[in-house]
């Protein structure tokens, strides 16, 4: 184990150098260029903002600022979540010929998608900070727990990622089957409403690692209030152990990527 | 501790496809469930070994050369010891800063420009990025494609594409480095600075295994070869001690696959079929010592043929025809223009041939005789094609010279 994190540190030049080749890659000839990186978060919210609109009307409430920061709030770590995934899957078997041709540490793969879609994730942040500023929503010292978070919902998604990029490298219908997992995702996970709306559900959606975090990062912001802590550790076991262990099976199994890909 | 060692290495590849799909997993899994517990050591149907009990090193500062025919494992050498696979048996070391040089475009990307690419292929073949600023300049003049630089690399024609990543590779300086026949490319110009930098990379005690189909390069610069044939390790020694076993291979190669050939299509020569000569026999040899289907060089080649009639055949006029394995046909004669006319021909009879000294250049050859009516037009029989080998006792016959007279040669200075 100790081994493994140390090759990585060793090759830290090669994973940044591939971070800013995949986020550079995104944009290159495209016209809107770093805008996509807003407009894909945008889409989410604006679709959380109709669903919930919906819900209100039919519930006879009105639609209210911290609803929409709501929305907002957890639509951009899910877009992260599922664009880190989608690109992670086919990591491996969309750089064949690195693959089969060069050494360094095959993480790199994985990681480095999954960086890239942070950085997205800083610049959709940014830009809906500043309209977030304008809900005049306020910021309470529960913020802390937000890099937490973060940290959580990262580790969880490299996780995840290196374990599909594995499989896919293998089994090459893996993508598409995630692919379909996560556009249903959304309606499993606690993106477009709040946990709470459904009691008896509750806990299952909770259980969910992904749902833990967006709900906690949820309160943090929106509610202001402290994170569950039953939650919160929660969702930290997970971002461990999801992560740790798909690292120990992607690296055994690492020697066979060049032959079977 | 060698740069490179490599202890009684095997490696097993698998033919044919595999599982690619969680849908075939399930019946693949209850096929392996219900089969028998296989060993490491043994091969399935499918697999077969690479690499068979391999064990050479590299010692300091010296070029090996890696050659053998297609199919010898020497990729699958640089492979393992680049990490890319890993052994089935047996272990490796390396010991110093490795980089190969195995697929030099590999890191290309088309959307990006020459010098991102630079920085990005660098960095993968292990150059920090401060060594990359150190040498941009001088990588980018290697490579001749300066103009262009700064247009991404789709645009680039596969030669501009080709020079830049050797350009890449040739800079990276590493202890150890493996080559695997990237040397071919641009024009002569590139050519000579490319070796210019091995013979510059060598000076500064680079160690490097170098794989290579090259045989006059691979005499020019490498210290010690290693043949391989199947994945076994046929010889190790100084290069003129094992480049005449590789030519025996390859030659052997070569000898065979006419035979095949030739047995494929012999069923076409059925011209003949209702003719009233058949040849039966043809055979070719060493007029001095009576071995059969092996000369060399300069000695004297008989051939003898066995032939019979039907009916007697008048003013026959009989050739022979001796063809190099690449179509080229090297020597003939026949009994007309050689003004020795053959009156009948009857019943069974043997047809003595003496060519004498034809000094073919080694290789493999194959002949053919025939025999014709009085004005040529039709032929009475065909014999089958006949392989026989020339041989050389000196290396460096790499030639393609249809045959190496002995010359005398007289300089006044």
């Amino acid at each position: 184990m100790g081994e493994m994190i140390k090759e990585l540190f060793e090759y830290r030049s090669l994973l940044i150098a591939f971070t800013i080749r995949n986020i550079h890659m995104k944009y290159k000839q495209t016209v809107m260029g770093f805008l996509w990186a807003i407009f894909m978060p945008s889409i989410i919210v604006l679709s959380g903002v109709v669903v919930k609109g919906a819900m209100a009307t039919l519930s006879g409430h009105s639609l209210d600022i911290s609803q929409f920061a709501s929305v907002t709030v957890k639509s951009l770590p899910w877009a992260f979540f599922v664009g880190a995934l989608k690109f992670s899957t086919n990591s491996l078997v969309g750089n064949m010929e690195l693959v089969k041709k060069i050494y360094f540490p095959r993480e790199v793969f994985p990681f480095s998608y999954v960086l890239g879609q942070l950085f997205d994730l800083f610049i959709a942040s940014l830009a809906f900070t500043v309209i977030l500023i304008f809900t005049k929503l306020g910021i309470s010292s529960h913020i802390i727990w937000l890099p937490v978070l973060i940290l959580f919902l990262v580790l969880f998604t490299a996780g995840l990622g290196m374990l599909l990029a594995c499989g896919n490298l293998f089994y090459r219908d893996v993508r598409y089957i995630v692919d379909v997992i996560l556009t249903f995702g959304i309606f499993f996970t606690p993106v477009f409403y709040e946990a709470s709306m459904f009691p008896q559900w509750e806990t299952a959606l909770l259980l969910n690692p992904i749902g833990a975090i967006l709900e906690s990062i949820n309160r943090v912001v929106v509610l202001q209030k402290a994170p569950d802590v039953i939650w919160l550790v929660y969702a930290g076991f997970w971002a461990i152990i999801c992560f740790f262990g798909s690292w120990y099976i992607f690296h055994k199994t690492e020697p066979l990527f060049a032959e079977k890909i | 501790m060698q740069p490179i060692e490599c202890h009684n290495v095997w490696k097993k590849y698998t033919k044919g496809e595999k599982i690619n799909s969680l849908r075939d997993l399930i019946p693949g899994l209850t096929k392996a469930f219900f089969k028998q517990k296989q060993t490491e050591d043994e091969l399935t149907a499918k697999e077969f070994w690479a690499l068979k009990d391999v064990t050479f090193d590299v010692r300091r500062g010296e070029v090996l050369g890696i050659i053998g025919p297609n199919g010898a494992g020497k990729s699958t050498i640089l492979k393992l010891l680049s990490k890319i696979i890993r052994p089935n048996k047996g272990t490796f070391a390396v010991n110093g800063r490795l980089s190969a040089l195995i697929e030099i475009t590999a890191g290309f990307h088309p959307e990006f420009t020459g010098r991102e690419n630079v920085y990005f292929n660098g960095s993968i073949l292990g150059m920090s990025k401060r060594e990359l600023d150190e040498k941009f300049d001088q990588i980018v003049d290697f490579s001749g494609v300066e103009e262009f630089i700064d247009t991404p690399v789709k645009r680039y024609s596969s030669g501009m594409y080709a020079r830049l990543g050797f350009a890449v590779a040739a800079h990276v300086n590493p202890d150890i480095l493996l080559v695997d026949e990237v040397l071919a490319v641009g024009d002569i110009n590139f050519q000579a600075k490319c070796a210019q930098k091995m013979r510059e990379l060598l000076k500064s005690g680079t160690t490097i295994a170098l794989v290579s189909h090259n045989i006059p390069l691979v005499q020019n610069i490498c210290s010690r070869v290693v043949l391989l044939n199947h994945g076994e390790l046929i010889r190790t020694g100084p290069a003129d001690d094992v480049i005449p076993f590789y030519q025996n291979i390859v030659t052997q190669k070569n000898e065979e696959e006419l035979k095949r050939k030739f047995a494929a299509t012999a069923d076409r020569l059925q011209i003949q079929e209702k003719s009233p000569v058949q040849i039966s026999e043809v055979r070719v040899f060493n007029t001095v010592n009576n071995t059969v289907n092996r000369l060399l060089t300069n000695e004297p080649l008989g051939i003898e043929v066995h032939y019979s009639t039907a009916q007697p055949i008048e003013q026959p006029i009989i050739e022979f025809d001796i063809v190099r394995s690449d179509g080229v046909l090297c020597c003939s004669a026949n009994t007309r223009d050689s003004q020795s006319p053959v009156s009948l021909l009857e019943k069974n009879g043997t047809i003595k041939i003496n060519a004498g000294h034809l000094y073919l250049t080694p290789g493999i050859y194959h002949l053919e005789v025939s025999i014709w009516d009085r004005d040529m037009i039709h032929p009475h029989a065909i014999s089958k094609r006949e392989i026989f080998r020339i041989e050389a006792h000196q290396l460096n016959l790499d030639t393609n010279a249809v045959f190496l007279p002995k010359v005398h040669w007289e300089i006044n200075s």
